[in-house]
Formats: C-alpha cells, structure tokens, sequence
C-alpha cells in the first residue's frame, strides 16, 4: 500500500544522525576547500548501485527544501523510497535541481543545471558524480584552497574549464566512489597535465 | 500476521493520535497491556512543519507560520513497520503512535482499536460538540420589533 | 565599530542571576506554572505564538514565563528556539472554510447561513474592572445549546455567485517564503500575507489605522470574522499520502472593500485578508487592512503616496525582533565609535575656536 520494500527504504540511515552527519558535513566541507584532495565519507548504506560516499552526502546535505535530480541509471524505486523517508527530499527535473546524482554520462548535458543569478550565485545546483573509481590524474587544478597546484582525474575537460569560465556563477561538483569524496567548485581553474 | 487495511482507514488511526492528548493516550497504552518489541527505524525527533494558507480562504496559498511535530518509525520483530507524526514536542507520543500505527497492521488491530482508538474518537468528539454547543448558544437570534401600525 | 572588551564576565553572570530571582519575585507568592500561563493567559500566549511564528502553546507559555511577561522577549525566544527545528515540510493549505467555529460573525450580512455566533468576546462588555475577579472566584458553566454540525461556508461565497465580488481563484503555486529566501521587492502577495501575519500586533494595528484615518482610505466591512480550529495535513513522503498532524486554532478576517472598477474590471468588491495563529481578533483585521491597501498595484489603483501602500516601508518595519534587535544594539558598548566622535568634535571646536581668536586678533590689528 506505500513504496515501501522496508529492508531497502528504511535501513541505512545514519545510526547516530547528529554525530554521523557531523562528520561527513565536515567531509563534504573540506572536499570543496580543499578542490582535489580525496576525503573518507561514510555512514549511509543507500540501496544498491550507490556508492556510500554519495549516500552520505545525500543524507547530509538534503532535506525537504532541497529538490534532488535522479540521473537514468541511478533513478529507481528503492532510491526514491530511501531518500524520502531519510531526507524527505523532493526529486525534480534537472533544470530545478539543488543536487544531482549520476554517472557523468547520465548527468549530460551540463547546461540544463540552474547555474544562480548574479545576485545569488548560490541559488546554483551540486552535482554528484558517482564514478567508479580513482586512478589516475589528468587535470591540474589552481585556485582559492590549493597552495600552488593540485592534481585529480576528471572525465573531459571543456565542460569545467567551461563552468569556471561562468564564475561566480557555475555549479559545483563533488566526485564519489566507494567512501572516498573530492571536490571541485566553480572557483577552480582547470588545465591539462602536461 | 499481517491484516488488510486501506490508506483511509490508517490515515484516520494515524490523524487521531496525532491530535490525542499525551495523558489520556498514555493510560489508555498501558491499558491496552501490549508493548511490543520493536527497532527504531528513526528514532524519535521533534521539527517544525510550515503551515499553510490560502489567500481570502479559496486562493492561492502562502505560509502561515510553523507548528512543532514529533516523529519517528519502527518495526515491529516480523517486519511491519509503523509511522509515528504527532503534535509538539512530545518523543514518548510519537514512540506510541508509531508503536500503534505498526501493531493496526497485525492480528493485534481489532483489540488496539477498541482499546485504544475508539476511546479516543469518542472523546475527541465529544470535545468537539461540547464547544460547538457552547458556540451555538452565543448565536443571536435576530427579531424585527413590531412598528406601530397608525 | 566594536573592540573585544574583557573584565564583565562576573557582572555579567550576577546580573543573571539577580534577573532570574527578579523573574521569580517574592517566594512567599506561588510559583506560576505553564498550564496556568496557557489557560489563564491564552491570547498573549496566542500572540507570542502569532509572532513567534511557531504554534505551540507549551513553548509559548514557558516563553511568558521566561522573560517575566515581556511578550517582545518572549517572542525572540520563539523564534530562536524556531531555528533550531528541521524542517519536516509543508502543510497542505488549512482549509477554514471547514473550521469548527467558537466564533462567527459578519458586519455585512445579518441572515448569513450559519448565523452570527459570538463566541466567547470581549464585545458588548462594559470594560469596567471585575474586582471579583481579584478573590479569585468559581465561574458558572458556559450556557449550552444545540450544535451546529455541518460547516460554515465562508460569506464570500454568496457574493460570488453575481460577481459582485472579485473571486480567489485557488492554485496550487508554491509561495514564497521569507524564513528562507531573504524578502525582495516586490514581495508579492504571498510573502506580503507571511510578514503581515508574523508581524508586530501594534505597528500592523497603527498601519490599518492609518488607512481608515484617510491615509489611503479603503472603505472595508468585516464581511467575515472566524475563529476556531483546523486539522493541518501534511503529505507523508514515506507513506505516499497525506496525513492529519495537528489542529490549529486560528482567527480568520475577510473584509469587503468599495472599489470603483478600472479600464478593464466593473465596479465590484475588492477584498483584503488576514489569517494569524490563535484567537487574534484585533491582529487579523488589521492585517485585512493593511493587505488590502498594498494590494492598490495589482487593481490598479492610484498611489496616493500613504504609507500603507508602501510595500518596502510596512514589510520592512513589522518585524518586531528585527526592530527591537536594531533598536537596542545601540545601547550596547560603542566606546571605540564614540572615542572617535568624541576627537572629532574636540577637534571641530579647536578649529573653530582657533578661527575665532585669528579672526578677532586680525580685527584688533586693524
């Protein structure tokens, strides 16, 4: 009679909310400080296909006034019941989004996302881009939060030298895989490693 | 073991012991004699839902203010899960309210019921036409003086 | 400009504690309790709820008692405490047209279905002190009669049936909300109606007051005025449908305003509206009124420059916390400004004294 496969939508939370979420905020907060560096986020187990560094920050960060985009490939039932009774958070259509999740190839075209007005940059949206995995590095990052240069695997280019070409307006982004998260904001600059 | 019940029905259980009072819903709990076993899906937590209303009653809708609301969910040991949302800021009345709402779904929902719920509905009523029927004799009952004929 | 300053921490902490002995007062006089505070005292617990922005009469007692009755105080500790709750969502509209009613009465229309009902009112006392009141007396039980069972419409129902009335089309738009997005202008009704509704009893009361004194003069009738309880429902994410999560008491006004028309409207009735938490009477007409007149834009009516009709002036000024804030910041420590203005003007003076002995050696050369 509700969406409910109990097992799936309403185990996974965080045991101990206010601690829990405490530290992964803190995770999350110094991913964007610190664009590149990798941090351990855990505490979520979200339903199968997600990884626990983007279901941490989904419990972290959402709530009922914080509308949540579901990319095809990451968007199912059991997501959808999660997030509910752990956030209460609305999913939208990508133009609306607060916060995105998905693959990045799920998550194109960039462009749709809400990118804030000159007077609220931040009414912008987040994206989480769950990916497989770290190996590698291909971008060299510089910016406020990195000493001189920091260096990290992104999957194209363009599309963030794009973003931050648009500062201070733009959409932040934050890299999971497995319980490790990074960050790169609008206000990093990208080049190609040599 | 499980029972059928439809989304009218739990809402009716669910919207009255959101409304109960914490005093009477306690003795009429511990009256029922049934305290199962159940896991916090959510322990309780107290927050603030924005009310809304409507512009001239019928229009569009803006917000009014907050009110405080209690919530939490369980399960009971064969899985039933019961939701808890009650007025204020009260964690033991949103436990039993989440404790009822699951045990409305067993073999145990016509003894809770009767224990319980109808004794709540009936109260609740009576409540209600106790002060609508004080409103009623504050109602004026208009007459037209009499004018002179000539 | 503001300088940390130490060596007030004792004072400080003294201070406390002689201010909640003072709260306390004489021992010898019974502690008041909250139950005591919320039944006795209900409409300025109702006020510090209205205000406060957050029903719960618990809290709103306590408050009371917390700031030694001060409801200004009382509400600041509201709506601090009010900051710290998540928010679980929204409600879906309160429908008051299903209100059980304690109180029901129009200034328009003598027959309106459902009656005129009194309800418990200060109206038609005499305002003269009750001085049994002061040996603490029983009071009789309240009268009883048979009660109404089914619902009130609202009056503006049957003046819609001519048009006589401009109508409320209803829809399902998501309004704005100013606990969340910092307000702007133009604010639009909506936000309009939740700052009004929050806002300072006595500066909403003196705007309305303004308008009927002339200051864009709106002509309203109290074609309604409502008070009594609605269930508030919630949608339930988790369950997939909505819910009854509490009950509300709430004072409702609607008022009826002559309106002359415009290019594009006929002559009709215009309407202002006031809603507030609580039984609110003099706080939901004055909040008709004060709508009413800051609604001269969308119906296209002149801006006779009253301060009623200033959108800016009435949302920016009826916050009372934020007033009160602004207000007594400036008796806080502003030793280092004032050291600053203090050079200033010695300064100015030795200037102009300096001019004047020049001036007067320069005259007694000549």
């Amino acid at each position: 009679m509700s969406l409910e496969t109990p097992n799936a939508v309403y185990a996974g939370g965080f045991s101990n909310p206010p601690v829990a979420a405490a530290h992964a905020f803190r995770a999350a907060m110094n991913a964007m400080a610190r664009p590149g560096e990798v941090q351990d986020i855990t505490g979520a187990a979200p339903p199968d296909g997600i990884s626990v560094a983007a279901g941490s920050l989904l419990l972290t960060l959402c709530d009922p006034e914080t509308g949540v985009y579901l990319a095809p490939g990451t968007d199912s039932g059991a997501l959808r019941g999660w997030l509910a009774f752990h956030t209460g958070a609305p999913v939208v259509p990508a133009e609306q989004a607060d916060f995105a999740l998905g693959s990045w190839e799920a998550l194109m075209p960039l462009d749709r996302f809400r990118i804030g007005t000159p007077e609220y940059p931040d009414r912008s949206a987040t994206l989480i881009v769950d990916t497989p995995g770290y190996y590698g590095t291909n971008a060299v990052l510089s910016g406020p939060g990195i000493k001189e240069t920091a260096r990290m695997q992104l999957p194209e280019l363009t599309a963030f030298q794009n973003n931050a070409a648009l500062y201070p307006l733009g959409v932040d982004f934050f890299f999971t895989s497995g319980s490790l998260v990074a960050a790169l904001p609008r206000s990093t600059g990208i080049t190609r490693e040599a | 073991m499980k029972t059928t019940f439809s989304a009218a029905d739990r809402k009716g259980w669910m919207s009255l012991l959101a409304t109960a009072d914490e005093a009477r819903l306690t003795e009429l709990w511990q009256g029922c004699g049934i305290d199962p076993v159940c896991e916090w899906l959510r322990p309780p937590e107290a927050g603030g839902v924005m009310v809304r209303g409507r512009m001239g009653g019928t229009g569009a809708p803006f917000n009014l203010g907050e009110m405080t609301v209690t919530r939490c969910a369980v399960s009971l040991d064969d899985g039933t899960v019961g939701h808890g949302y009650v007025q204020g800021r009260s964690k033991a009345k949103a436990a039993m309210a989440a404790k009822i709402d699951a045990l409305m779904q067993t073999g145990a929902a016509a003894g809770v019921r009767k224990a319980v719920l109808e004794p709540l509905a009936e109260e609740r009523q009576a409540k209600t036409s106790a002060r609508a029927a004080k409103a009623a004799a504050t109602k004026v009952e208009f007459f037209t003086m009499v004018r002179g004929e000539d | 400009m503001y300088v940390a300053v130490k060596g007030g921490e004792r004072a400080i902490e003294n201070a406390h504690a002689w201010l909640a002995e003072e709260r306390r007062g004489d021992t010898s006089v019974a502690e008041l309790s909250l139950d005591q505070i919320r039944e006795q005292l209900s409409l300025a617990v109702n006020r510090v709820m209205a205000e406060g922005s957050l029903y719960d009469p618990e809290l709103a007692a306590l408050a009371i008692k917390q700031s030694r009755g001060d409801l200004i105080e009382a509400i600041f500790l509201i709506r601090a405490y009010r900051t710290t709750l998540p928010r679980f969502g929204y409600s879906q509209p309160v429908e008051t047209g299903e209100m059980a009613c304690d109180r029901r009465i129009s200034a328009t229309f003598k027959d309106a279905p459902g009656g005129q009902v009194l309800g418990p009112t200060f109206d038609y006392t005499h305002r003269l002190l009750d001085f049994k009141l002061a040996a603490e007396g029983e009071v009789p039980e309240a009268p009883v009669s048979e009660p109404r069972l089914e619902a009130t419409p609202h009056i503006s129902e049957f003046l819609q049936g001519e048009d006589i009335i401009e109508r409320e089309p209803s829809s399902d738009g998501v309004p704005g909300d100013l606990t969340r997005e910092p307000m702007s202008f133009p604010a639009g009704r909506a936000v309009r109606l939740q700052s009004l509704t929050r806002g300072d009893e006595g500066f909403i009361l003196g705007m309305a007051y303004s308008t009927q004194r002339g200051y864009a003069r709106n002509h309203a009738f109290v074609g309604e005025l409502r008070i009594g309880t609605v269930p508030v429902e919630m949608d339930i994410p988790e369950l997939g449908f909505a819910i009854e999560i509490g009950e509300v008491e709430l004072t409702e006004c609607e008022t009826v305003n002559q309106f002359k028309g415009s290019k594009t409207v006929p002559p009709q009735f215009t309407r202002g509206y006031g809603l507030v938490f609580g039984q609110s009477e003099r706080k939901s007409i004055a909040m008709a009124l004060v709508d009413r007149a800051l609604r001269w834009e969308e119906l296209g009516e002149d801006n006779v420059g009253a301060a009623a009709q200033d959108e800016e002036f009435v949302l920016s000024h009826a916050d009372n916390i934020q007033a009160t804030g602004f207000l007594e910041h400036i008796k806080l420590p502003h030793y280092v400004d004032f050291q600053s203005e203090l050079e200033l003007v010695r300064k100015l003076r030795r200037e102009a004294a300096e001019m004047a002995e020049t001036l007067a050696a320069r005259e007694a050369a000549e």
